[in-house]
Formats: structure tokens, sequence, C-alpha cells
């Protein structure tokens, strides 16, 4: 392979770039200073493409792509803000917003919250759907943590990072569609997972207040994801 | 390794673990036989039981949720065992606006049946299907096996009526 086929030079928002092989439009975008909105992604972890918000424009077709899991191509021109993309991703907020209790005021993230930021972020300030307030009922049966599926917006970081970095998969999601949910083993406690660690990485990497230390109030659950790179380089470092 | 070579013992004396640890050690035990295990389990038990999933997850080293996970995103596995007879309705797009969603109420009003529920004595279950693939059927049931079609849904209260007591 000759390093001039290796390099792929497009444009993101009109500036030129350049990307090597193994990289996605969002890691291109995040090098060139473009914030592309995202929730479920997380630098460390397998891209899996779903909460739809890094959805971009490419030039000359009008299917979106998500940039999360897209690789660019030779003179492609994509456009990460429009007021169709905008419209889209205020839509998938208020559709997570009225799939669950997300409710701030009494969240121990409030502040601390992915998806409230982002909400802000992208000017989210009422919600046209109906809310289906379904009642799931909280697992506080880990010494350490629990979770609240109310919270949950099943974006799989807390499935990834136990699977790719604990290397324990204690959580997985069951079901499908609406009645998705993260569940820990055999949809058991999390309090009798026999799999589970207690490394707490779940709770760290999830983006809201769905799963959180116990014994923290409101807006006390800040999180701290720092161990994530450090990881992830330790990793690259004991395969060398 | 003592860890890599241990044997999995089946949950019981029951001789249809062996079946299914047939079906699993042609694969070799690799983690990919999961569904192929799975729908053993569907076959010899009639629904995948909890000592099932771990029976198959600690044979195939697959992390319990990963298993539970996939039981449970295929409506072909089912987690309770069924009734006697089972009574699939499809509730896909083409069959609901066709009008399964009436034959739906029906089946609560009728039978007291949500879709997944059995009948408490054990006689009959009631699937909501998400798309069977036979759109131009539309609206499509299936009583016991028996795929009908093309009726309307108060021709199909009436068959279901007609099947529901043809045991009697």
């Amino acid at each position: 392979m000759s390093p001039t086929n290796s390099i792929k030079t497009f444009t993101i928002d009109g500036k030129p770039v350049s990307a090597t092989e193994s990289e996605t439009i969002l890691d291109v975008a995040r090098q060139n200073g473009v914030n592309i909105p995202t929730l479920c992604n997380m630098d460390g972890l397998t891209s899996t493409g779903q909460c739809r918000l890094c959805m971009v424009e490419i030039g000359g077709s009008n299917r979106l792509v998500p940039s999360c899991v897209s690789k660019p191509e030779e003179g492609m021109e994509v456009t990460t803000e429009s007021p169709r993309l905008l419209k889209y991703r205020q839509m998938i907020l208020e559709l997570l917003f009225s799939e669950r209790n997300h409710i701030c005021a009494v969240c121990v993230t409030n502040g601390n919250c992915e998806l409230q930021s982002m909400s802000q972020r992208l000017g989210v300030d009422h919600v046209r759907y109906q809310y289906l307030n379904p009642q799931f009922k909280v697992d506080g049966s880990h010494p350490k943590y629990e979770v609240d599926h109310n919270r949950c917006i099943l974006c799989g970081r807390c499935v990834r990072v136990c699977d790719e970095i604990e290397g324990a998969h204690t959580r997985d999601l069951r079901n499908r569609g609406i009645n998705t949910l993260v569940i820990t083993d055999f949809d058991g406690p999390w309090g009798e997972s026999k799999s589970c660690t207690s490394c707490g990485k779940c709770v760290h990497v999830c983006p809201t207040g769905a799963l959180a230390e116990k014994g923290k109030s409101v807006a006390e659950m800040a999180k701290r994801r720092q161990f994530l790179p450090y990881l992830v380089m330790r990793r690259k470092g004991a395969s060398k | 390794m003592l860890i890599e070579n241990r044997k999995i013992a089946p949950p019981d004396s029951d001789k249809r673990w062996k079946i299914v640890d047939a079906t699993m050690r042609k694969q070799g035990y690799s983690p990919t036989a999961l569904i192929e295990a799975l729908h053993t389990v569907q076959e010899s038990f009639g629904h995948v039981s909890g000592e099932a999933l771990e029976f198959v997850s600690e044979s195939l080293n697959v992390p319990p949720s990963k298993v539970y996970g996939v039981a449970t995103f295929y409506n072909l596995f089912n987690m309770v065992p069924l009734g006697d007879h089972v009574f699939s309705l499809c509730t896909g797009t083409a069959c609901y606006v066709k009008g399964s969603g009436e034959v739906l109420e029906f089946m609560k009003t009728e039978y007291g049946l949500e879709p997944g529920q059995t009948t408490q004595d054990g006689s009959l279950t009631f699937i909501g299907a998400r798309c069977v693939g036979a759109c131009g059927l539309a609206p499509v049931m299936i009583l016991d096996g028996e795929v009908v079609g093309k009726l309307t849904p108060d021709q199909m209260k009436e068959r279901i009526r007609e099947w529901m007591s043809h045991d009697e």
C-alpha cells in the first residue's frame, strides 16, 4: 500500500482535512476542532452508532450517515451542522426524554449529565411527544452502586466498558425496541451478580444518573473518566 | 489448565440435555454456536429455561448477560413454557392496517390475554408476532403452525372461536 493511497483528503464544513485509513469522520472532526454532538460514543470504546446524534450530511447524497462509524472518502464534502441535522438531533433528544423519566431536579447527576448538557447545547427547551412515564424499579442490591433504569438512555457504554475494558461482560441489553433494558448476568439483581467485579467503570462512563454511587444526593454524582484513556494506553503498551 | 478443561455438567439427569450438549459439541463448543444451541433447547424443551441458559452459557463460555440478551432478542425463543395450543397474531404494519389491532383487542376481552401471555389452565398461549414475512396475506394469524391470512377481522374472530372449540 503506498502512503498516498492511505491518506484521504476531504472537507468538513468547507474546511479541508485529511484522515488516515483507520480514522472515522468523527475522529477527524474532533482533531480539527469540530465538535459533533454524540451521546453513545466514548473515546477508548468501540463505536456502535446507537444514539444517532452524530449523523452528518454528505455532499451529493440525501442520506445521513453516523460519523462515528463512517470512514471518509476522497473528496467527500461533510456538513456537520444544518437546520435539518439540528431538527433531527433535537428530535432524538426529545424522544429520549419522553421514553424514560428524566427529572433533573431530583437527579444525582444534575449539572454533570451529558443528556442535560447536550439538550442545553442543542436548544431542546420542550418535548413535543407524550411522556411514556414507565415505572422501572431501582436496583440497589449492590453494596456500592445503584442502577435506576428510569434515567437510562440505552447508550450501551456500560455494556461496552464492562466487556472491552474490564473483560467481565456483566452487562448486556435484553429484549428489543421499547422493551430494551440493561441487565446484569441473567437479569438478576446486580448485588448477586457472579461476574461483576465491582470495579465501577460502568458507573463512571454512564452519561446520565442511571448508574451512580450509593450515598450521593442530588447533583453530587460527578463522573470520573480519567481511567479510560489510561487503561486503553496501558493495553496498547502491553501488546507492543 | 484446570480452568479451561473443566467439564460442564447438565443441570439434571434429563436426557434432553444430551441433545443440547451434542449440538454444542458438534460446533466444538464455540461461542458462535450460541443461537444454534438455544434452538436445540427450544426444540427439545419447548421453552428456554433459566437453567438451560446457565448450561449453555457455561458450556460455550459466553457471558450470562449476552446469552440472556440473545435469548430475549429473538421472538423464536420463549422463556416460559407455552400452552397446549399457540395462537400467534402478526402485529406488523401491513397486518395492523388490515385490522389485526381489532383481533388483539378481541383476544383481551374474549380470553383475557395480552401478547406473550398464557391462560391460567395452560391451554392457550397468545403471541404477538412482529411481522412473519407474509405481508401479502395480511392480516396473518398462525393457529398451531397453520398460517391463516386474508380474512376480515370478523372472519378471524369466527375462525379463532372455531379453532378454540375443536378440542371439546
